[in-house]
Parts: C-alpha cells; structure tokens; sequence
C-alpha cells in the first residue's frame, strides 16, 4: 500500500508542478500589468514604468523565461513574489488562505458526509416517497447555479433577519464578511459572532455537495445492491442493516473516492462565488481581483493553492480508495 | 416452428423508450418553449435589449415593461430574452464541439494506439489538471473586445476530456469486434472505419454526454461571465444579466430573479431531457426522476 500510495503521490506532484507552471506562462502573456501605468495622466516616463515593472518581476520587455526562472527560485525558497502594488504575495496569501479553508472545509465535511448517507438512504428506500423528495432535492438543486444560490440565501437571511426583528448591528444570521470588525476574535463573543457569520455561505457549498454526492452515491449504490456478494452476505446470516453498511456501502464509496478529487477543484469555484457575494476576503475573491488588476504573480500564487488542494484531494481519494480495495494494497 | 419477427431497429425502440418518459417529454416541450419565446421575443414587445426607455428607470414589471426595467431604463423582458439566445448558443455550439472533439480524439486515441494514443492521452492528462475556470479566467483578456465564439471554444475546451477517455475505452474493446475486423479486412481505410462503424456504436453515450453537456456549459458560462470574464458588454447573456443585478436582488428583485429564474428553468429543461435519454438507452437503469 504504501508503495502505491507513494507514486500516487509522486504522479499528483508532477500534475501540480505542470497546472502551476502553465498558469504562470498564461498569466505572465496574457495578463498586462503595463496597463496599469499606460493610463496615467502625465504618462510616467518609459524608463520609470520599466523600474516599477522589473521591482515586480512583470516586465514583459524581459524575456519569459528569466521571469519565469525568476519567479519559480522564489517559489522553491517559499516566496510567491511580489502584488503589483508591489506588496508580498506571501501576506496578501497568509490573511486569506484560512479564511477560504475554513469555508471550504465544512462545507466539504459536511457536504460529503449528508451526501452520502443521502445517497445510500435513498438507494435502499429506492422509490419510496423519501427517497423521491431527496432525488427531486438533489436535482433540483443541481440545475442552480451556485451563484444564484448563494444570492438566494443572502436575501433569505436579511429577510429572516427582519423578520425576527434584528435590525440593528447584532443579526442572526450575518450575510456579509466573516466576523463584525472590532470584536476580539477568541472572546466568547466574537467566536459566537464567527459562527454566525459561518453559517450562511457554508450552509450555500454544502447544499450544492450534498445534491452532487448524493446523486452519485445513490448510483453507485443501487448498483451494488443487486450484487450477489450482498445476497451471500444476508443469507450467511449477518443483520440487513449491517450487511448494507460493511457490504454495500463500503463497496459503493468506492467510485465515490474519485468523484472527490475530481469535485475539489469545482469546489474551489463555487467558493470563489460565496465569498465575492457574502463579501468573504478569500482566495476566491483574490483571484477574481487579481486577474482584473493583472496582477501575474498573485494569480500564479492562487493556482498553485488550488492545484495542492486538489493535490491533497486526490491524495486523501487514493488512500480512501486503498483502504476500501484490498485489491490496490498488494 | 419460424414465426418471422418483426425487426425494431434500435433506434425506434430508444425513441419508443423515450416517448414513453411523460417527464422527459415535458422537458423537450418545454426547451422548446423557451427557444421560440427567446428568438420570437423581439417581436412580442417593442422594446429590444439595447433600447433605453427614457421615461421609465427602475420600474417594477408592468403592462409596458412586462418583467419591469433597470436603473438605465433597459427592459428587463428584453434583456432576460437576449441573454437566453446567447445561453442556448453557447451551450449547443460548445457542447456540440465538446462533444464531438470527444468522440473523435477518443476513437483515434483508441483506434490507432501507438504514438497517437500516447500523445492524445498525455493532452487529455494535461487538460484534466489544469483548472478550467481558473485557465478561461487567465485567459479573458484575449478576448476581450474581439467575438464571443472564443470563450466558447475555450468553455468546449475543458469539457471533452472525460467523456474522451470513456470513448477511447470502448473504443479499444470495439476495435477486436467481428464488424471492424471485416472491414479492415476488406481495405477500409482507419478513419473511415472509425467514422462508419465505431462512433455509430458510441452513439447513446455521445448523445447523453451532448446533452448533459448543453447544461454544464451554460452553468459555466453563468459562473465566468458572473465575474466579468465571458461575454463581454455591449453584449448580454444570463450570466451577465446575474453577474450585474445580484447585488440589488432585494431591493430591486425584479431584475435579478427575472434572468434566474428562467436560466434555473432552462437548465433544469435540459437536465430532465438528459435524465430521460440515459433511461431510453439503458433500460436496465434505474431513473432518478420518473
């Protein structure tokens, strides 16, 4: 296992090194951070523009293989390079990545979990009403944007929040950033504050995870539960609801493990629009701005973050993959 | 004992199939609908989609202004109508390239093996890596001010890849049948083989892939444009259209919900047509919908 496992690791690395670098050329050639001087009134000197540019490593005069080179010595000594307001991409990096993390994680924690005892619920009660609501649920949902979503549950949480008379600072449910400025963030209060905050937006990525898992998860799992190592299991004489959880469910998260890894970038994505519209200052949103603000080094920086998450994703797939298939361990 | 039986090619007994599914038939009624009230609306009212009505600036739907207009004065039926034309082109014409550039690097990938089959797989690979969204993001200024048939190759671009691994597979087993080795046998040249009798045997899994794909291809569309990096303005599509009034989708809920709703409505149209079709073809599955 742990062979398989290590070249798993060694081929994700090679995919992530690859995404990143052909990020880079993209951005560093079609992205042009000239613009931002080009528009001034007095024009700045050709001269001083070119300073401001090579202070930054975005000169496109300079050849894109020494930016490039440049860019990736930085890279390996754990500096993304400089903003093109020429400020470390590494600060502008640290202040987000937790908050993008936090949302994306119980929004995955919890997406995956529901979907999939969603999923298998349904596939054992096939047709029955329960299993009808949880399918019309999860397409119905699936035919959302999760932008629209995510503007459907902002308005919804104002108009609860009126509703229940919170019309001044204190809310229940808070629709715009991730805490109420000027709180301390580890008092009771301001975690109590976080959560609020929280809910929202997770409630928006979870939502969407759970109708794709559990659409998938019904599949697979109606699949195995014609199999015929499930009758065996049965009638050697082990309990129904035992037999369905160590039998079929074990053998149905299998396809699921690779629907995971391949989810995680999407997820990034649907991320990137829950904070723009609940006003979340993450790596989303970072990269929207960056791209408007042709700002190289930065969208290099988040395409990295993104390629290691799903790094990550298909690494944690692969060892669900090897835990659940002897098969891959020998 | 010979009873002669009456033969049903297969393509009647998918369309029997089909027929059959009242919610599938509802869904096609209904994109149907929704294509000739998208096109015929210019002639519904008189106001089009890059027309300002001087005299009416945020105005909630009316007699006049059927679903209301915009701070500017657009009418918002106007523009929900305008931005569905460009919706369903974009995802016809993405998912038909997407569609078929599937069908045919999987089949050659498949087909001829060898160096092709190396070099397609590897391009395949290297598409899977990279972030769509984020790539099409990085690469919208070169789009910018020139023609919206770009993005859509670029949306179709990282599209295909999956549905071309799945037909390079079948494609490897159809390769050993009887059929392709009679006509090899006889001197049909490769790509003609692939054409005539290996991606006639893809077929129902091309057509729910297009299908499916129609959808996921407006959803994308939605997403970028969303962010300002598809259609570009004077231009409109529902992405646009969302991307532009979300913001004040509660105090001016008409011109958000308007485009929404009718874009939830399309790609849910789309989703039960596709639903329907996996059904027709594989009577063994299970609908989730029916």
């Amino acid at each position: 296992m742990a062979r398989f496992l290590l070249r798993r690791f060694a081929y994700l690395l090679v995919l992530v090194v690859v995404a990143t670098s052909v990020a880079y050329v993209l951005a560093a050639t079609q992205l042009n951070p000239r613009s931002r001087y080009e528009g001034r009134n007095p024009p700045p000197p050709p001269a001083v523009v070119d300073a401001a540019l090579d202070a930054i490593n975005m000169n496109n005069k300079t050849p894109l293989g020494t930016r490039f080179g440049r860019w990736v010595g930085g890279v390996a000594r754990g500096d993304f390079g400089r903003t093109i307001d020429n400020t470390p991409v590494n600060d502008e990096f640290g202040r987000r990545v937790l908050v993008s993390l936090r949302l994306m994680l119980i929004g995955t924690v919890f997406g995956t979990l529901l979907g999939v005892a969603a999923g298998a619920y349904g596939a054992v009660r096939q047709y029955r009403w329960s299993d009808r609501v949880l399918t019309l649920f999860s397409f119905v949902t699936l035919s959302i944007p999760v932008v629209v979503m995510a503007v459907l549950f902002k308005n919804a949480g104002i108009e609860l929040n009126n509703l229940l008379g919170f019309a001044g600072d204190t809310k229940l449910l808070y629709t715009t950033g991730e805490m109420t400025p000027g709180l301390d963030s580890w008092s009771w209060e301001g975690i109590v504050n976080r959560l609020s905050h929280l809910v929202l937006p997770s409630l928006v990525l979870a939502v969407s995870a759970i109708a794709f898992y559990g659409r998938y998860q019904r599949n697979a799992m109606l699949d195995v539960l014609g199999s015929d190592f499930l009758r065996t299991a049965r009638a050697k004489g082990l309990p129904r609801t035992r037999a369905l959880i160590k039998h079929g469910l074990r053998t149905a998260l299998i396809p699921m493990a690779t629907f995971f890894a391949y989810q995680f970038a999407l997820l990034f994505v649907g991320a990137t629009f829950t904070e723009k519209i609940f006003g979340w200052h993450g790596m989303g949103e970072y990269f929207v701005d960056s791209v408007t603000k042709n700002d190289v080094n930065s969208v290099a920086a988040v395409t990295l973050f993104v390629a290691i998450l799903v790094l990550i994703a298909g690494f944690l797939s692969d060892i669900a993959y090897a835990l659940l298939d002897p098969r891959v361990r020998v | 004992m010979s009873t002669a039986v009456p033969t049903v090619s297969r393509a009647s007994l998918v369309a029997r199939q089909f027929l059959r599914k009242r919610l599938a038939l509802g869904g096609v009624a209904f994109l149907l609908a929704l294509f000739a009230l998208a096109y015929l609306s210019p002639l519904l009212t008189k106001w089009q989609y890059d027309q300002l009505d001087t005299t009416a600036f945020l105005t909630p739907p009316s007699v006049g202004h059927w679903f209301g207009t915009t701070q500017n004065g657009f009418d918002v039926f106007a523009l929900t109508m305008r931005g569905m034309q460009k919706s369903l082109v974009i995802g016809l014409l993405g998912a038909l390239i997407s569609t078929g550039l599937a069908a045919v690097v999987g089949a050659f990938a498949g087909y001829f093996g060898g160096r092709l089959n190396t070099l397609l797989v590897g391009l395949i690979d290297l598409l899977l890596v990279l972030p769509g969204f984020l790539i099409i993001s990085i690469l919208s200024p070169a789009f910018h001010g020139r023609t919206w048939l770009i993005f859509v190759l670029l949306l179709a671009a990282f599209q295909w890849m999956i549905t071309a691994r799945i037909v390079r597979g079948m494609t490897l087993s159809l390769k050993e049948r009887e059929f392709v080795h009679a006509a090899r046998f006889m001197g049909v040249p490769g790509s003609r083989i692939i054409f005539r009798h290996i991606l006639p045997n893809v077929a129902s899994l091309l057509i729910i892939d297009a299908t499916v794909n129609v959808s996921s291809l407006i959803l994308a569309e939605v997403g970028l444009s969303f962010f300002g990096f598809g259609v570009q303005p004077p231009d409109v599509s529902l992405g646009t259209l969302i991307g532009d009034y979300s913001g004040s989708s509660l105090s001016y809920p008409w011109q958000f919900y308007f485009p929404a709703g009718f874009l939830i409505a399309l790609v849910l149209a789309i989703n039960v047509i596709g639903d329907g079709l996996r059904d027709a073809f594989d009577p063994n599955a299970g609908g989730s919908v029916s």
